[in-house]
Order: C-alpha cells, then structure tokens, then sequence
C-alpha cells in the first residue's frame, strides 16, 4: 500500500520521553478532523512501541512509524473517531 | 498484616524458614573442602551431594546432571557458551525467543561477537513465542543451541517448552530451558537438554544457580580448567548456600500444588479487577498459561517511575519494566517485543504466603495513586 497522507498536524515530542508524547498525542488528535494523519516526531524508544501500543488500545491507526535522518521517528497516526 | 507488602517475588523469593534453619546449621558443619579426605571434609562432601540428589529430584534430573553455580545468570551463561563450545562442530546458530532473560540474550551476544549467528523468534501480544517459526529456526542446518524460558520473568505467560522441545529433538538440537521463574513452583516441563535456575527465586539464598546437563547432550565449559562441579563450573562450592537452597526447594515444591494454585487466584483477582478499577490500563500476558505469582499492567499516560514511588511510599514493593524505571533508558526489550505499552508499567509478582487482605490493599489503593498522577501530569 502506497498511500501516504500528509500529516494535518505534526506534534514535535522530540526530547520528550514517555509517557508525555502519548499524552500530547491524546490531546492533539481531536484538532484534526476524523481519517486525518498526526504525525509524532519522538526520538524516546519507548515512543516507537508506545505510539502503535496507544492506537491498538483507543482504536485509531497506527499507519507507519519512519526513521528521521536526524534522529528519532515520525510516527504517523489516523484518527478513526 | 505486615505494613509493608512485598510483591516483587520474580526478582527474589524471601528466604523460605526450612532455607534459613538449614543456612544456619550448614554454615557450622559444611564449611570444609568437599574435595578433600578428611573428616570435616566427607562431611562437607556428603551435605552437598544430599543436597544435589535432593535438587535433582525436585528438577526431574539425575544428580550426576546437577552442577551447582553462583547464580541462575551464571547457569545460563555457562549453560549457553558451554553448548556452544561443545557443539561447535555441529554448527555455530543459536536461536532464542525475543523475550528471553538479559543473561540469554548478553551470552548471544559474545557468541556473536565470537563470529556465531543468533536468531531471537518473535513473540505475540502475550509474549508467547512464535512456535512455527521457533519450529523453523532450529531447523537450519548448523543450529547448535536453542534456548527457552519457561515463563517469562517481566509479564509471566509460560511459553511452549514441550512443543519446542519436541521440534527441537527432531533436528537433533539440544534446547537449553530457563526455569529460573517457574522452578519450585510448577514442575518442569520435559524435553530439555540443558536448565538453568535460581535458588533465591525458589526462597533459597543468594549466591547459588542449578546448571542440569542431560546426559548424551556435548557440553564444554569455555573457562579455564577446573575440577569443580564436573568441570562445568570453575570455584570452590558454596556449601551452605546448596543446603540451604534444597531444602528451599523441597519445601517451595511440596507446598506448590496449594500455595500455588492459592497465589495463582491472587494473580487473577488482580488481573480481573485492575482494568476495572483503573481506566486505561491494559493488563498483559496470557490470562491462563502463566507463571502462578506474576501479574503485569501498563497505565497510560502514566510515568513508571512515579508510580512505583507512590507504590512504595504506599507500602508496596513492585517492580517497572518501563525505561524511566531502568538504568539502560531503554524499555524492556520484553515490552518491546510484544509490542504492548512500555510507560506506566507494573510488574506484581507475589510471594508464598501473600495474603488476600494485601492484594485487597493494592487494589484499594492503586486507583487513586494513578488518578493522581494522571492529574499531575495533565491528563484529564
């Protein structure tokens, strides 16, 4: 599948460690309107398992997680609801 | 009721009373060289290979298998490089589960290092591991070792030991077995080749691993040459500690089928209560093919390590596989591999003798200590 959305928003939780980009991410989703992406900048590992752990668990997408080249990942998310 | 509840069994089992009485006798009469011909030394000698046979029974080894170490680490380290060495010829693979105790995972590392390859199989959400890929795994030509816990240390689901043991024997591959959490409490599943345990998880002391090597399986300590312990293990044995640690054993598995199966309906209460009680959690692990004494949670939007300050400050002692709570700043790869929460996590793991009333207290105080973090922290 090739379909890549352009984030409607982008939370840059980069230096931050868990669970804080969780929490930014739970705030900030309802900004954007439903099946649009939020993309998390994080660089904390835990955010790599935490991000796709929170979306299996409050039932949104989790649509890819990509290696930023300088450092940490975007994590890209669809709000379902 | 004591004030405070220690729940934090998985890492270390309180000394068991039979361990300590028999310590303390030990200490006065096996102090001696058990190699040497004389007296005081047949008396060590004779303490010890009680306590072997004593050990090798409750394990469902023969006592000749039994080499006892200083730790379960050091068990499994000189359980997986000792195979290794032994079974170069056959080959240089290993192959583990992705939720295997740091100490398999550190000793594949020197394999690697050493120019050995090293496949970690994946698990699913409740850490069991893939057993048609483990089954795949061993079966490349060249595979020497394959490792498996019995249940896993941080969130207790037992995994497939017979089935993999099965796989395993199929292609000829000995299967070293991590029962560090489950020995004493279950009885060992069959199959393996190679097992590793520690006594201060069954309520023995510190300071004394099991190292069973089943007979027929090639196995060479990578170490320096030493007489001890069959020349698996090199160093002088701690006597005391082996005495006390069987007569731990013996008494941790006579009581298991009870206590056990007693604390295993704590774990559930906890397990069915919790999500419940707390919005937001996940609880994690197999609901039913676990270890009996272990329960682990996640909390969202919580920081680990603040709850296990509050927890503490509150009277219990648990553990956090959560990166905050570790020195590494790493989650725990075990976290990671299942790909469940890593933040807010907490690992309860009950002690013989844990009482309702102490479960009841956890459950009564954990919602409003994680109510009030969340508050803390921002979140509604």
């Amino acid at each position: 599948m090739t379909e890549v959305t352009q984030p409607a928003l982008t939370i840059d939780a980069l230096g931050k460690k868990c669970p804080i980009p969780i929490i930014m991410l739970a705030e900030q989703i309802n900004y954007v309107p439903l099946n649009a992406v939020v993309a998390v900048l994080a660089d904390d590992p835990a955010a790599f398992t935490d991000v796709p752990a929170w979306c299996r668990l409050k039932s949104h997408r989790h649509v890819g997680s990509y290696e930023r080249p300088e450092g940490g990942w975007a994590i890209h998310v669809r709000r379902n609801y | 009721m004591s004030l405070v509840a220690y729940f934090d069994a998985a890492s270390s089992e309180p000394l068991h009373p039979q361990a300590r009485e028999a310590l303390l006798a030990a200490i006065d009469v096996g102090w001696a060289d058990p190699a040497r011909l004389y007296n005081q030394a047949r008396r060590a000698h004779l303490l010890l290979e009680q306590a072997r046979t004593e050990v090798a029974e409750a394990l469902g080894a023969r006592p000749d298998e039994v080499s006892f170490t200083s730790s379960g680490t050091q068990a499994v380290h000189l359980g997986v490089l000792g195979t290794l060495h032994g079974r170069r010829r056959a080959g240089r693979h290993l192959v583990t589960s992705a939720v295997e105790h740091s100490s398999v995972l550190h000793a594949a590392g020197v394999h690697e290092r050493d120019g050995g390859t090293v496949e970690a199989v994946g698990v699913d959400l409740t850490g069991r591991v893939d057993l048609d890929r483990f089954a795949e795994a061993v079966s490349r030509p060249g595979t020497a070792l394959a490792c498996l816990q019995t249940a896993n240390h941080e969130v207790g689901t037992a995994q497939p030991v017979a089935e993999a043991a099965a796989a395993c024997r199929a292609h000829g591959v000995p299967l070293l077995v991590d029962a560090a959490q489950t020995a004493g409490r279950m009885p060992v599943p069959p199959g393996w080749s190679v097992l590793a345990a520690s006594a201060h998880k069954w309520g023995g002391p510190a300071g004394v691993g099991v190292l069973a090597v089943r007979k027929g399986t090639r196995f060479r300590s990578f170490l320096p040459e030493d007489e001890r312990e069959r020349r698996r293990v090199p160093g002088f044995e701690n006597v005391p500690g082996i005495v006390a640690a069987a007569a731990a054993l013996r008494a941790m598995a006579a009581e298991a089928a009870q206590e056990q199966a007693r604390l295993s309906e704590l774990v559930g209460r906890i397990r069915e209560r919790v999500p419940k009680l707390v919005p937001d959690v996940e609880v994690i692990g197999d609901p039913v093919e676990r270890a009996p004494h272990i329960v682990t949670f996640s909390c969202l939007y919580v920081d680990g390590e603040a709850l296990l300050t509050e927890l503490d400050k509150a009277g219990f002692a648990v553990s956090s596989g959560s990166s905050c709570t570790a020195s590494t700043l790493r989650p725990s790869h075990v976290l990671e591999a299942m790909g469940v929460l890593t933040h807010g996590n907490v690992r309860v793991s009950l002690p013989r003798g844990t009482s309702a009333a102490e479960v009841d207290r956890f459950l009564a105080v954990l919602p409003d200590l994680v109510r009030r973090i969340r508050q803390d922290a921002g979140v509604a």
